[in-house]
């Protein structure tokens, strides 16, 4: 069984995605980022679960479906916001959304 | 090569022969066809019409809310195919189960629906 | 597939529901549900404050329900029990969370009820994000494996994300909402990393089964659970507001709508403290020694950040964030003493905590006034002479978060710091007890504030919209206040109520 390969591109996938949610100035691709974080969850849930054996997979697997379902509930909503960001500054750059500060 | 890889062995052939394939026809085509460039032939093919304005139109922005409805019930329906696929295995259970999870759905639909935001303006 | 196997029908087992054990939630969700459609579908506006009605209703339905709960699982003949194939656990540490979680939203409803009104918004949205979050919250605690505290998590936090940008015609609303959301999908995709970690080092997700295989097994190579530890460590550090993983919680305090950030503090923290309690104290007990150096440094760190920044915050909204801060070091305090009596101590002091901000942010709802702008401490001056009660109620809610003898806060500090000192972190207990000193001066710096407006801060105070105090709120702030007292004075229900509850492990049947 080839888990250690899955369990590098997760890493990889989780890698690039938190160097997106710190690095990207762009909310939608923030939002973008956070999935990419989430799908590299998702690909060491089934390739760990492919370790336990076919009875302890379901769990691996069932968990990635929660996963993808609550993945599309958060985007739903971060979208949302970003919108109504845009829609009262005209941008979606994160980096001027900072009224608060101290 | 260990069993995993060899499973994708049969992946790798089909990209090959599909590479192969188009390689083949668009090379012949290009060895048989003349070639006489016109302006008219290089403009955008959109069915036999003219084609209005330029290529990248940015599409309004309440079809987000449409595109976004769309996605929450398709993601969901992720959970309706296992019990589909099992569905005498589940049995009653199963059924009012899955009665509930619709029926909460819909409940998303009609709020929805009472907010106007299914109008299409 | 041949047509003999389409045939072969084998039933699958199907979970027993104990829908007495899932009562509290059934009726959350259910409010919720009834409430949203209800008034998508009137087609009249209810009579005034009806939406705030129909949640403090709810709530206290699910409360009856916990009660009703919590008398089988201390029944001796019964006791805690799994429920939905070994999913959730019922035991007196999730009957307690369900009461503090129902109770931080009964008060943030009769908070929220003339907010609402008075800034234009009113609907029922609030009110249903309120329960669905609290639900969220419910379902974390009683929570028996790790994929029901990640459900749990999510329908608590995105619930509150739209309720932080509830305010559409304020900008810092919006801000607080698009940070809260950045910096919440982030930590909980750590968390969600850690959870995959986990299940690969033990195989399972059940705690029941993960507590199980780690005191039966010796792991040669333990690298993917100490990374999963820390993962999970990050992710309801966040939660509960612990210093590093702190950033977002001023900036969010203070740009929530005030009701909001009242729920916030208090459900959210009690929940993200049941699923640590929950998941570090109890089901990684076996590796207490590899964790709790960690939760060591966030205790610390979340104590002097929170009472030396708080020192220097000019609004009052950012105050309480801080000093929130400071407090999640306090419960911290309790929870790395890793024994029962800690426990008790960090779930006396959350209950209790629920209590004075609920209250302590109510006053800053009203005082923040129409638009939600005035909070800086200058809004305070003179408040003494202006609303006499409310000054004095938020007095007692800031002494009592300071730990002064005779309030509810006192004695959570006393329980936590002495579980500190029992299981012998001197250390911790006495930079507890020192930050608590700190803190304290923020406390008196707004009570000051209150009493001492000079007379050049009169003029000011004459052009000032008077602070309205609304039944709805002046109920809240009653009992928050009524809580906090009796509490002080007269503890041992409470204390045995956190002490019958303290988490018990079981194994899915």
């Amino acid at each position: 069984m080839l888990v250690n390969q899955f369990l590098v591109l997760g890493a990889v996938l989780f890698s690039i995605g938190v160097y997106g949610v710190l690095a990207r100035r762009n909310g939608v691709l923030v939002l973008m980022s956070i999935e990419l974080i989430l799908n590299a969850v998702n690909i060491n849930l089934v390739a760990l679960g492919a370790l336990q054996g076919a009875s302890g997979a379901v769990t691996g697997q069932v968990f990635a479906l929660f996963v993808i379902t609550i993945a599309a509930a958060e985007v739903g909503v971060g979208l949302a916001i970003v919108l109504l960001i845009y829609r009262n500054r005209a941008s979606v750059d994160l980096d001027e959304v900072d009224l608060m500060k101290g | 090569m260990s069993e995993f890889l060899r499973a994708y062995l049969t992946v790798a052939v089909f990209a090959g022969a599909a590479g192969l394939l188009v390689a083949l026809m668009l090379g012949a085509g290009w060895l048989i066809r003349p070639s006489r460039p016109t302006a008219q032939k290089s403009i955008a093919y959109e069915s036999g019409v003219d084609p209005v304005g330029p290529g990248f139109g940015q599409s309004q922005v309440r079809y987000y809310i449409f595109a976004l409805l769309f996605v929450l019930f398709d993601v969901e329906a992720v959970f309706i195919f296992p019990w589909a696929l099992r569905l005498e295995s589940y049995g009653l259970f199963g059924l009012v189960e899955m009665g509930i999870f619709i029926v909460i759905l819909a409940l998303g639909l009609v709020y929805a629906w009472r907010k106007g935001v299914l109008r299409w303006v | 597939m041949t047509p003999a196997v389409i045939a072969q029908i084998e039933p699958i087992a199907t979970p027993e529901i104990e829908w007495f054990a899932v009562s509290p939630l059934l009726v959350l969700v259910g409010g919720a549900l009834v409430l949203l459609t209800a008034a998508a579908l009137a087609r009249s506006r209810p009579p005034r404050g009806f939406y705030a009605l129909f949640t403090v209703v709810t709530a206290a339905l699910a409360v009856a329900c916990s009660a009703l709960l919590w008398q089988r699982v201390t029944d001796p003949g019964r006791g805690p029990f799994t429920a939905i194939g070994g999913a959730i656990t019922i035991d007196g540490f999730s009957v307690f969370f369900a009461v503090t979680i129902t109770a931080a939203i009964a008060l943030g409803a009769l908070l929220a009820d003339d907010y609402l009104r008075r800034e234009g918004l009113d609907g029922p949205e609030l009110y249903v994000l309120m329960l669905l979050s609290g639900t969220g919250g419910v379902v974390m605690a009683m929570a028996n494996d790790l994929i029901v505290v990640f459900l749990g998590l999510e329908t608590l936090s995105i619930a509150l994300y739209v309720m932080a940008g509830l305010h559409l015609r304020r900008l810092e609303s919006q801000e607080s909402a698009i940070k809260y959301f950045v910096l919440g999908s982030f930590s909980s995709a750590f968390l969600l990393y850690g959870i995959a970690l986990v299940y690969g080092a033990t195989g399972s997700t059940n705690f029941g089964a993960i507590a199980g295989f780690l005191s039966g097994n010796v792991l040669a190579s333990n690298g993917l659970l100490l990374a999963g530890f820390a993962l999970l460590l990050v992710g309801l550090g966040f939660k509960v507001a612990a210093v590093p993983f702190h950033v977002w919680t001023p900036d969010v305090y203070q740009g929530a709508p005030t009701p909001v950030t009242a729920f916030m503090a208090s459900a959210s923290k009690a929940a993200g403290f049941a699923a640590l309690l929950r998941v570090f104290v109890s089901t990684f007990d076996v590796y207490r020694l590899d964790w709790r150096p960690l939760m060591w440094g966030l205790a610390v760190l979340s104590l002097l950040v929170g009472s030396f920044l708080a020192v220097v915050q000019s609004d009052v909204k950012r105050m309480l964030a801080y000093s929130s801060i400071s407090h999640a070091g306090f419960i911290l305090v309790g929870a790395e003493a890793a024994s029962d009596r800690g426990i008790a101590g960090a779930l006396f002091y959350l209950l209790a905590y629920t209590f004075m901000v609920v209250g302590s942010f109510g006053v800053a709802t009203l005082v923040g006034g129409r638009g939600d702008a005035d909070h800086g401490l200058s809004a305070y001056r003179g408040l003494s002479r202006r609303r006499p009660l409310l000054a004095l109620a938020f007095t007692v809610l800031l002494l009592a978060q300071a730990g002064v003898p005779l309030t509810s806060g006192f004695l959570a500090k006393f329980y936590v710091i002495g579980a500190a000192v029992e299981a012998d972190s001197y250390a911790l207990a006495l930079i507890a007890m020192l930050s608590a000193v700190v803190a304290a001066f923020v406390y008196l710096r707004i009570t000051v504030a209150m009493y001492m407006g000079d007379e050049t801060e009169g003029a000011e105070a004459v052009t000032r919209p008077a602070v309205r105090v609304p039944p709805g709120a002046a109920l809240a702030l009653g009992v928050a206040v009524a809580f906090t007292i009796v509490v002080g004075i007269l503890p041992s229900p409470v204390v045995d109520f956190a002490r019958d509850a303290v988490p018990v492990l079981l194994s899915a049947p």
